[in-house]
């Protein structure tokens, strides 16, 4: 590396070149920009899925596939857009947008940070590879409930060490963010200063930190169960095969908010730069977001209420459940409270961000009436569960990421992107995606179970109008790359400060940001931070 | 195709008329008490976030229309309240307690399974169920039934919208009786099943090595279907549920025919079977119990489920008692059928395998020879 940082000197942004640029980087721009491209190359992958999924439910019967093969399309979509499409996409931004954003001039750990990307495609390579082995991809859920988990064929261990990969890589991703916050702020930005974006990473990464373990460890005693005769799972050996679903949902429900949580700070971004007023509450935003993260460990058996567990704990995990609703109700509450009174004007980021906050509460009010335990049990594991998690994570995690990257593409390119498609991307988006997932509510509500190939005739009407909608946002989102490319190859120049409203460190180098950035740490003002 | 687009036609033709009433919006009342309160519960909790929702999204809504730029809008600058923060922190804490106080009464009745007069064992096993009824010694196997599992075959050519309870039908429908407390108790021999018939009120997983409880009064005679609601492998979606609720009379009556029909099986396998007689009763053996993995043509689902038209355990004579021994015993992912199939029945199939696709064996097996394999208990 010292050798090219000779023969470039000329140049002032000392930027490595070709293939060593990308394998070698220690940039926190550059590994942002690689982790955006994975995770958009993975969101069409298991958006691929996707529509294998909804064209095999156009119509009752099967057409295209078998249902092993479509169980494993359901088990891989989810793995696919959980750790392959919306993580790394949020890991993507705080890599590039913390130390823009606390006057930092890279990630505190720039060489781990390069490892943890580059395990992402091997870890991928592993699982998607499963596909194509005897006996096919694993086909029992991206929960991996033993015994079934237990009878996936070759793919097995492939699948198992996938997992590992993919904790290993989050937790270093995670422990750079923490040690990046606490170690490389400006001087004179206190904790109470950061962005909610910040803030809500922080919170995120403790999540991880605290939550992958738990999974690594779940999915080894899964890997032990099958090859080395143990009984960890297995009633016939003396195990508890619901033990593996407290250990898993012990991981599994704080993942849903290391979805979520970033998402929340994303929009805590958008919606006060184009009301052109500070973010509402930006204390009780704080404390909100830590109330969910703490409360998201208390909450795991809600995803086990048909298991018999006993009285006691139903009526615990129900309470702790429901109580999730108020620090989620003070951050709906914030985001209007910021519009309120605002001089607001809508471009894309501001469209998606005001989307979000309504489809990801819709997303929120299935969820509260999911969290009442006798109800559940009518609704568990039918379509109205695939609505309820489609709403808060689609029209919910990923519109917030097509938020942020509106927002922040013109800070990343130099140029502004084209805001009539842009426009046309989200409604086109907006308008599917709710074609798509609101008649999955009545489709759980009438009976109709998840993770079926076929259905009755009864759900036939309701299964093809999601279908269109599915279709018709899988193509929208080939607009969406068509937007991106256009814009990082040319258009209208962008300011430094790119939108009127926008405040925060961010906006304080030129656009595009030049390969290195606060060098010297910024002397901060208060009028420059974004809740100064 | 011509099927998409005769249901596109009608889509966009009914939808205004005929489709709202007959389409299912809502959850299902159901037929038990608790049935009732569980649907009063979601009307309650639907109609308290509706409530919610169109006051925060009307708020959200009159200022996007209203503090707009474009309209001349000037920023505000405050940017916090006390007062009320604290308002919107309490007033969801109390709409959440009172909802949580119904749930929990709710939750409590649900929860006790005492004195109820008819317990059934229903067991979850890839992909069927079997319901012993513990009080009578009655154990009936319940299955999809064939014509769901014909028109199911991908490509099987066959429009499943002409068939009413498509993948909802099954070959022997738990019987119970109406106005009488019943406890079914749920498990699962293999992978984790679960138990549903919405008009029962609740879904409760079969979990092997545990066994749930639970409990519904039906008050009204009627045939109610479910499904399995936790996924279970490749046949998830084939494994219904019907619950064929009937008069006292009726179901003791139907007590008497169960056991009548245990003898008669008891009885037939002392019967001397012809080769035509094998071949007949064994297809239909087949079609029922063997065709999802082993596949019509006895080929099988390479790396999966091995095909028997041309297999070492087939054809060889020698193999024969193997033969008998994996269809009553099992082995690895193939379910054992002993319990299930009478010694007649194990016998016309095995006959039937070793006869049909070409394995032309014409080896004839007896129900004698079932019943002395059954014998050797450690295979």
């Amino acid at each position: 590396m010292s050798t090219i940082a000779k023969d470039t000197h000329h140049d002032h942004e000392h930027k490595p070149t070709g293939l060593k640029r990308w394998f070698f980087s220690t940039n926190h721009k550059d590994i942002g920009t690689l982790y955006l491209i994975f995770a958009l190359t993975m969101f069409f992958v298991g958006g691929a899925m996707a529509m294998i999924i909804r064209a095999e439910l156009f119509q009752p019967g099967l057409q295209f596939v078998d249902p092993q093969f479509y169980n494993s399309m359901v088990t891989i979509h989810a793995l696919v857009m959980i750790f392959g499409a919306v993580m790394p996409a949020g890991v993507g931004l705080a890599n590039w947008m913390i130390p823009l954003m606390i006057g930092a001039p890279d990630m505190a750990l720039p060489r781990m940070n390069n490892m943890s990307f580059w395990i992402l495609p091997f870890a991928f390579a592993l699982l998607l590879s499963t596909i194509f082995m005897q006996g096919g991809g694993p086909a029992g859920g991206w929960t991996m409930y033993p015994p079934l988990v237990l009878q996936t064929g070759d793919a097995f261990p492939f699948l198992i060490f996938a997992v590992h990969f993919l904790g290993v890589s989050s937790i270093m991703g995670a422990i750079n963010i923490i040690a990046t916050v606490f170690n490389m702020r400006a001087p004179g930005m206190s904790l109470m200063q950061m962005p909610l974006f910040v803030w809500t990473w922080v919170i995120t990464s403790f999540l991880l930190i605290a939550s992958l373990p738990v999974l690594a460890g779940a999915v080894t005693m899964l890997l032990t169960d099958k090859y080395f005769g143990t009984s960890f799972f297995s009633a016939a050996g003396g195990g508890d095969p619901v033990l593996f679903q407290h250990i898993f949902w012990f991981f599994g429900h704080p993942e849903v908010y290391i979805l979520a949580l970033p998402a929340f700070g994303i929009v805590s971004s958008i919606i006060p730069t184009f009301s052109r007023k500070p973010l509402f509450g930006y204390a009780s935003m704080v404390y909100a977001t830590a109330s969910i993260a703490i409360l998201s460990f208390f909450v795991w058996a809600h995803h086990m209420f048909t298991v018999g567990l006993p009285i006691k704990g139903e009526l615990f995990f129900m309470y702790a459940t429901m109580l999730i609703a108020v620090p989620t109700g003070v951050k709906v509450f914030n985001w209007m409270a910021t519009m309120w009174k605002g001089s607001m004007t809508f471009e894309t980021p501001m469209l998606f961000a005001v989307a979000f906050v309504i489809l990801f509460t819709i997303g929120g009010f299935s969820g509260l009436m999911l969290g009442i335990t006798p109800v559940d049990f009518q609704y568990h594991d039918t379509y109205f569960v695939v609505a309820h998690f489609h709403y808060v994570l689609l029209t919910g995690a990923v519109f917030a990421l097509m938020a942020a990257v509106y927002y922040w593409l013109p800070k990343w390119t130099g140029h502004m992107y084209d805001e009539r498609l842009g426009k046309i991307h989200f409604w086109l988006s907006a308008i599917s995606a709710n074609v798509l997932f609101f008649p999955q509510h009545f489709l759980g509500l009438a009976g109709m179970p998840r993770r079926i190939p076929d259905y009755n005739i009864q759900f036939a009407d309701f299964n093809m109008i999601s279908s269109i909608g599915g279709f018709a946002y899988g193509l929208t989102q080939l607009l969406f790359i068509y937007i991106v490319i256009k814009c990082a190859l040319g258009g209208k120049k962008a300011k430094s400060v790119s939108w009127e409203g926008a405040r925060g460190l961010e906006w304080t180098v030129p656009s595009p940001a030049p390969f290195h950035t606060f060098e010297t740490p910024p002397k901060i003002r208060k009028e420059m931070l974004e809740n100064g | 195709m011509k099927l998409i687009y005769q249901k596109l036609l009608s889509l966009l033709l009914l939808l205004p008329f005929s489709a709202i009433a007959e389409w299912g919006l809502n959850m299902t009342q159901g037929v038990t008490p608790i049935s009732k309160e569980i649907y009063d519960m979601h009307m309650l909790t639907l109609w308290v976030v509706t409530i919610i929702g169109v006051l925060v999204f009307g708020v959200m809504f009159w200022s996007i229309f209203h503090h707009r730029k474009s309209k001349g809008a000037k920023a505000a600058k405050f940017s916090h309240s006390t007062t009320v923060e604290i308002i919107w922190t309490i007033v969801p804490t109390i709409i959440i307690i009172s909802l949580a106080v119904p749930a929990t009464g709710l939750l409590i009745r649900m929860d006790d399974t005492s004195e109820a007069k008819i317990t059934i064992k229903a067991t979850g096993i890839q992909w069927k169920w079997k319901y012993d009824y513990l009080d009578e010694d009655i154990t009936l196997y319940s299955s999809l039934d064939a014509k769901s599992q014909e028109v199911a075959q991908r490509d099987s050519g066959q429009n499943p919208m002409e068939h009413e309870n498509y993948l909802l039908d099954v070959d022997e429908p738990l019987v119970v009786p109406v106005n009488t407390k019943l406890r079914i108790l749920t498990t699962a021999e293999d992978v984790i099943h679960a138990w549903w018939v919405p008009e029962l009120g609740w879904k409760r997983d079969a979990i092997p090595g545990f066994i749930n409880d639970n409990w519904a009064i039906i008050e009204e005679p009627g045939t109610y279907r479910g499904n399995c609601t936790e996924i279970c492998g490749k046949g998830h979606g084939y494994m219904p549920i019907v619950v064929k609720a009937v008069s006292m009379e009726e179901y003791e009556a139907w007590v008497d025919d169960r056991k009548a029909l245990k003898l008669a099986a008891l009885e037939s396998q002392n019967k001397t079977l012809t080769m035509d007689e094998s071949m007949a009763e064994g297809e239909k053996v087949y079609k029922k119990q063997c065709l999802m993995c082993h596949q019509a043509n006895g080929e099988g689902v390479p790396g999966a489920f091995p095909a028997l038209a041309g297999s070492e355990i087939a054809l060889k004579k020698e193999n024969t008692l193997e033969h008998l021994y994996r269809i009553i015993y099992g082995k690895n992912l193939m379910p054992k059928f002993g319990d299930q199939l009478t010694d007649l029945e194990i016998a016309a199939v095995t006959t039937y395998e070793r006869n049909a696709w070409g394995n032309n064996t014409g080896d004839l097996i007896q129900p004698k020879e079932v019943a002395e394999a059954r014998k050797n208990q450690t295979k």
